[in-house]
């Protein structure tokens, strides 16, 4: 198929112009950076619903909008970031690069990455028109209601008409990343250059490859949820509902048997991306290659027993709690061992602090902070109280903000000069990640404190005690918020071809075929397979 | 239009933050940023088991950053510019995978022991069932000593007035918020320190005797929490979930908590309060409250429509403005002002009967309200927001029906 795909190029050397360019793209290079600006557009739509909360939740009181529509605020948030934000930009990284860096002319089935691309903007479009429609009456929207995590019955009895484009959403976003997922499998096993041993590939390749096997076995699960979902709404099931002889716990453990799973495809590509920029700024090679590929591997498998620590209080069985808190306490130890390398590779080496190495730094520390609050969630007992707070959201914005979204911009700034052939601008980029890192702090750092104190998560309102840090909080979302401009900036005159030219290896302690050839990267590469060593 | 509303929402923020840098202040002696300790045995060691895990995780984060930090000191280009080459070391990767380990035994021994703990609900004094319904709590008293047949249940709401709640700096557009347009521009009353956390009908507890909580749902998932009592759990529709706790003697006063998973749009609005008291008082206050249920429910006719509207006012803004919006304009639930089903006589019959036995999300108020509440509110309904259907029902009516 491959093949046949490379031949008919062959026949058509000019570049395909304008709208038609984009629709039909069977380019993995075009793909990628439609996916990319997607999902910078779903990260903008969610930070904006993310800045409406952070108004209502200045002050104590209720001044600018609805409990009921800041319920919506908050799901949508949710389900554009994670589906529409954080799993598109990564599939828009692994578009771009994993032909790059095993030397591949293009992802294996082209017109299957097409689709599965194509498909998402309509998902959106329908998730998120919801909230122009009224249920309720003349000016109320009524968007899906109920929290990214739609717990049963208040989404199946209890959910708004709206519910139903969710789910129609939610499918069609899941057949997108299977789809995705399919093809870096088949793209990593068929298409690797001659010598490209799998051991040899690149830790973003093999990350990536991971990933996409936990996209496979769990996104079926999450469309098993809402399938469910949907016959309860309609055709008479009672899966989750007690009064029909169902179970409004079972709900939980479908959803978090995907939503565990889920976390880590957030997260692995990103442990990808650090360990090809540190190396490179540190000028010294990854420590512990093979431990990063194995610790990858233990976490993927962990993550498929450890699903019940996100629902410790539903009153689980003793021995069942003891399990998952012991699995879930287990899985510290091979991320443990990737921060250790990670420190490992850039001791002794020969530092120096471009923009990438920046956020990937930033990354590690942040992350490992995420990390760390997160081996105190596992404790279970203190989870009783921790659960549901803000302490949670603070815990998951440190590995999915300052973890997953920091490793994105560290990835286009070292990658930029590849995809548009110039340097990004040094000036707005500084800017961008100082303004970005003051204020991811100031946003998600307070969390802590306020979760501990007792602020419960998914509240439109609060008590007086917790207004002071609500109120530095709010201040850090609007600072961070407004500091991504600078990103749309940076990537703008990028994509304008402004600055400076940049050469086919910009990064000079940069190692992979991804360098090789010449920057921008021309639209067909490696139409002839390297060989590698 | 749209830029007046773009401009008062622009002078609206501005002015919050202003007053929110203002207030700051006032509210900082009630800031706190740490775990309670709690009041309950189990609570404090759920507490020291937080505190032990804190100083854990930051005793690695301080050493991991500070390894950062030294590398990023020493061994950049400028001071450093020959890289080293080493990139495996067996002996290191296998200190730092075991020495995890081991802290990680040395953490979960103690969880575990404080887990087990909290999971022993048996030799309980007193038993209530907690209900989470949307968006109060109930509480049933089902077993005290010897006596199984208390018969004691009540419902407990948020006491905060909605004046305090509702603060809107503009109206309808951009940012709905429904019920409260017509507070917009009016001076709003300052927030009581217990804002938000107070109820009518406290849960009343007596000190020193461990009180189990049977805590189920009538609706969706909610989660009792009360922070000084050490944990949550949730309330699920067909499950009943054990909890308890022990409040020792001395330590008698009010707890405050609130539901904690998302249930809808009051989510926020529906907090537990807790009321300690001795062992004594427990008992006089149980008497009494016992007495109170045994007694015939009161039926005294309406002597007119204005007594009945005064009290339907009432009981509307408690239990119905919610989803019906404080001007029967509608929400979550169906609209009154206007609409055939609070207007045409013959849904009257129907009305009384939705208001008893439910329907849909629409909860039954039978065991919720007075018959003679019952009737005032539907009086109200089909009176006000001109209704004035000048229909009068009687708490007989009502009575009759249930």
């Amino acid at each position: 198929m491959s093949t046949a795909a490379t031949a008919h190029d062959d026949h058509h050397h000019h570049a395909p112009t304008g709208l038609k360019r984009w629709l039909f793209s069977t380019n993995h290079k075009d793909i990628g950076t439609l996916y990319l600006w997607f999902s910078f557009a779903m990260f903008m739509v969610g930070g904006l619903l993310a800045m409406v909360i952070r108004t209502e939740l200045l002050e104590p009181g209720m001044q600018f909008v609805d409990p009921e529509f800041f319920n919506q605020l908050t799901t949508l948030h949710g389900l554009a970031m994670v589906f529409g934000a954080v799993m598109p930009g990564f599939v828009g990284l692994a578009n771009w690069m994993i032909p790059l860096m095993i030397g591949a002319p293009d992802m294996a089935l082209p017109r299957m990455n097409n689709w599965s691309f194509w498909i998402l903007p309509f998902a959106f479009l329908i998730l998120l028109s919801s909230m122009f429609m009224s249920a309720f009456g003349a000016g109320h929207p009524s968007a899906p209601n109920f929290g990214w995590t739609f717990y049963a019955p208040l989404s199946t009895e209890y959910g708004p008409a709206s519910t139903d484009l969710f789910i129609l959403s939610v499918h069609m976003m899941g057949i997108s990343s299977i789809m995705g997922a399919i093809n870096v499998i088949v793209t990593v096993f068929n298409l690797r250059a001659p010598g490209m041993t799998l051991m040899k590939m690149p830790l973003f390749v093999w990350t990536w490859l991971i990933t996409a096997f936990l996209l496979i076995a769990v996104m079926p699960v999450l469309a098993g949820a809402v399938t469910m979902m949907l016959t309860d709404r309609h055709f008479g099931t009672s899966f989750f509902s007690a009064a029909g002889g169902g179970d409004p716990v079972l709900f939980q453990h479908v959803f978090w048997f995907f939503g565990h799973p889920e976390v880590y495809i957030m997260i692995l590509p990103a442990f990808g991306i650090v360990s090809a920029i540190i190396p490179t700024f540190a000028r010294k090679q990854l420590f512990g290659y093979a431990s990063m590929v194995y610790a990858t591997a233990s976490i993927a498998l962990l993550s498929f027993v450890v699903w019940a620590h996100h629902m410790f209080t539903v009153g689980m069985p003793l021995a069942g709690t003891l399990f998952f808190m012991y699995m879930t306490m287990l899985i510290s130890v091979p991320t443990g061992v990737k921060v250790f390398n990670w420190v490992a590779t850039m001791w002794r080496g020969s530092l120096t602090f471009e923009l990438p190495m920046k956020w990937a730094i930033a990354f590690v520390i942040l992350f490992t902070c995420g990390g760390l609050s997160g081996l105190m969630l596992a404790i279970t007992p203190v989870d009783f109280q921790y659960h549901d707070t803000y302490f949670v959201v603070a815990h998951f914005h440190y590995v999915l903000v300052s973890g997953a979204v920091f490793t994105m911009f560290a990835a286009a700034y070292y990658w930029l000069p590849k995809w548009s052939g110039v340097m990004p601008n040094k000036l707005l980029g500084e800017l961008h990640f100082w303004s970005s890192l003051i204020s991811v702090n100031l946003l998600f750092f307070p969390m802590h404190f306020v979760g501990l104190a007792g602020m419960p998560r998914r509240y439109a309102d609060y008590a007086l005690q917790f207004a002071d840090y609500n109120f530095w909080i709010s201040i850090g979302g609007f600072w961070f918020g407004l500091s991504q401009l600078l990103f749309l900036a940076v990537c703008v005159l990028c994509a304008l071809k402004k600055g400076e030219k940049a050469p086919a290896k910009p990064w000079e302690g940069a190692e992979g075929l991804e360098w090789e050839v010449p920057s921008p990267a021309p639209f067909h590469t490696f139409e002839t397979p390297p060989v590698v060593k | 239009m749209q830029s007046t509303l773009f401009h008062r929402a622009a002078v609206g923020l501005v002015s919050l933050m202003i007053s929110g840098m203002a207030m700051a202040s006032d509210w900082t002696e009630r800031s706190d940023h740490n775990l309670r300790p709690g009041v309950t045995a189990v609570s404090q060691e759920v507490y020291d088991l937080h505190t032990t895990i804190l100083w854990i995780v930051t005793i690695i984060g301080l050493l991991v950053f500070g390894l950062i930090l030294i590398s990023m000191i020493r061994h950049r280009r400028s001071r450093h510019p020959n890289p080293a080459t080493f990139h495996e070391n067996v002996f290191l990767e296998v200190l730092w995978t075991v020495i995890p380990f081991v802290i990680l035994i040395a953490m979960a021994v103690p969880a575990t022991r404080v887990l087990i703990q909290l999971d022993d609900t048996s030799d309980a004094e007193l038993t209530v069932k907690v209900t989470g319904h949307r968006w109060k709590w109930e509480y049933e008293y089902l077993t005290y000593g010897d006596d199984n047949n208390i018969g004691v249940s009540y419902m407990s709401n948020i006491a905060t007035p909605p004046e305090q709640i509702n603060n809107p700096v503009l109206s309808g557009g951009l940012f709905p918020y429904g019920t409260a347009k017509d507070a917009v521009g009016k001076e709003f009353p300052a927030k009581d320190a217990n804002y938000n956390l107070e109820v009518d009908n406290p849960l009343v507890l007596p000190s020193g005797q461990k009180v189990r909580f049977l805590v189920t749902s009538a609706d969706v998932i909610h989660s009792f929490w009360v922070p000084d009592f050490g944990g949550k759990k949730d309330a699920i529709p067909g499950f009943v979930n054990e909890t308890w706790a022990k409040v020792p003697e001395g330590q008698e006063g009010t707890y405050y908590g609130q539901c904690a998973e998302l249930c809808g749009k009051n989510h926020a609005f529906m907090p537990i309060e807790a009321k300690v008291v001795s062992q004594a008082e427990f008992a006089d206050w149980l008497a009494q409250k016992k007495e109170e249920a045994a007694a015939a429910p009161d039926l005294t006719p309406f002597a007119n429509l204005d007594e009945a509207m005064e009290l339907g006012k009432q009981t509307y803004a408690g239990n119905c403005a919610v989803c019906h919006g404080n001007n029967g304009e509608g929400g979550v639930g169906l609209p009154f002002a206007g609409s055939d089903f609070a207007t045409k006589k013959e849904h009257l019959e129907e009305h009384i009967h939705v208001l008893i036995e439910g329907r849909g999300a629409m909860p039954a108020f039978a065991a919720q309200l007075s018959p003679r509440q019952i009737a005032s509110v539907i009086t109200y309904e089909r009176n006000a927001w001109g209704n004035e259907t000048g229909d009068l029902i009687q708490p007989e009516d009502v009575y009759e029906q249930e």
